[in-house]
């Protein structure tokens, strides 16, 4: 059970959304435009995946668990390559750009003065651009506040993995900006 | 030298604001309301509980600026900014508030680090719900900014009377910096 009164049922962070609505506003504005904008290179699949290994580091169960399924529907893919992703990410079958920026996003997890110069490098040498390591950095921030508010709170998670990739269809197509949190 | 190309000279999050306005927009909404919109919590207590986490991190721009707008907020009793910041459990403020800034700082290390009995030890010296909700929201809205500064090693002056004026400017409230370019205060 929450820590404090929501005043309503809802999972997750829809519970704290919606008992504080100006914030929750802006937070999902936040989301929208890092995760499901798509005036960016990085494709939705790359930025969800960054979100849910940040997730899944800050050992938050709802929040790897909605946005590893987010990546799964978009990679089109089964779960076990994204669990795969979030265990070890280095031997997974995925661009060594994405790569360099989930090593990047690890160490914003630890904490900002974390990220060196080289894996800035590193990550430029594979294609990335200033802006995807701009967005890369700032998602990797942003979970590392969702995540704290989620289970700060202690608020509520389904257990059967399977609500969440239930759900992942219908957040692709209505997004996160003006979310019905009640849907 | 900040690890991506933002405008030179232009302070911690301001920089990386200017360079990337559409997420700039949500930030300082979230700063805003947070910090100067409705509350139980003062905008002092709100600017120390911003400070304290930023300090507990490390980051240098953000304990310094919101501790600069704590200090404005405090007025005569700025010195309690620094007694928090030095040595919490020692310092002047209330238990309340005692109990909010054990909070945020289990809130810092990770979420599921606050327990039952933070909580318990916080209504007990009178914290409800929303001062609780919004302590936690405030420490963890900080381990993003602290991490977004720091992540892209961005500009961090050292100047204490720069950090005074921008104390006073963010007393007035968040507005993101134009794109187009700002005044640089030096």
């Amino acid at each position: 059970m929450a820590f404090i009164n929501l005043e309503n049922d809802l999972p997750g962070i829809r519970g704290p959304m919606a008992y504080s609505p100006e914030t929750g506003k802006a937070l999902n504005e936040l989301a929208e435009i890092l995760l499901h904008d798509d005036n960016n290179t990085l494709t939705r699949g790359e930025r969800e995946m960054i979100g849910a290994y940040v997730s899944s580091e800050n050992n938050c169960f709802f929040c790897h668990n909605v946005h590893g399924a987010m990546a799964q529907h978009y990679f089109e893919c089964d779960t076990q390559l994204i669990d795969d992703i979030k265990k070890n990410y280095q031997s997974a079958p995925i661009p060594d750009k994405l790569k360099a920026l989930l090593s990047i996003a690890g160490s914003v997890q630890k904490g900002g003065k974390y990220v060196t110069t080289q894996q800035i490098e590193d990550a430029k040498s594979f294609g990335a651009t200033d802006k995807e390591i701009h967005d890369t950095v700032l998602i990797a921030a942003a979970f590392c506040m969702f995540n704290r508010y989620v289970d700060g709170l202690n608020t509520w998670a389904p257990q059967d993995r399977q609500v969440y990739i239930d759900r992942a269809k219908m957040r692709a197509e209505d997004g996160y900006a003006n979310m019905n949190l009640n849907k | 030298m900040a690890h991506i190309n933002v405008p030179e000279g232009v302070p911690g999050i301001r920089s990386l604001v200017m360079f990337r306005p559409e997420t700039g927009k949500p930030l300082y909404e979230l700063a805003q309301v947070l910090l100067r919109g409705e509350s139980p919590l003062s905008e002092a207590e709100r600017e120390l509980i911003a400070a304290y986490v930023s300090n507990r991190n490390d980051t240098m721009f953000c304990m310094m600026s919101h501790a600069a707008a704590s200090r404005h907020f405090y007025g005569d009793d700025k010195n309690i900014v620094d007694d928090v910041l030095k040595d919490m459990p020692q310092s002047g403020v209330s238990d309340k508030l005692k109990a909010l800034l054990h909070i945020a700082g289990k809130v810092q290390i990770l979420g599921k680090e606050v327990t039952p009995e933070d909580i318990e030890e916080a209504r007990k010296h009178g914290a409800n719900d929303r001062e609780i909700h919004d302590t936690v929201l405030i420490a963890a809205t900080f381990c993003m900014f602290n991490r977004y500064v720091d992540g892209l090693a961005s500009f961090t002056p050292t100047e204490p009377e720069i950090y005074e004026e921008m104390g006073k400017r963010m007393a007035k409230g968040y507005k993101a910096p134009n794109p187009e370019g700002e005044e640089i205060r030096h």
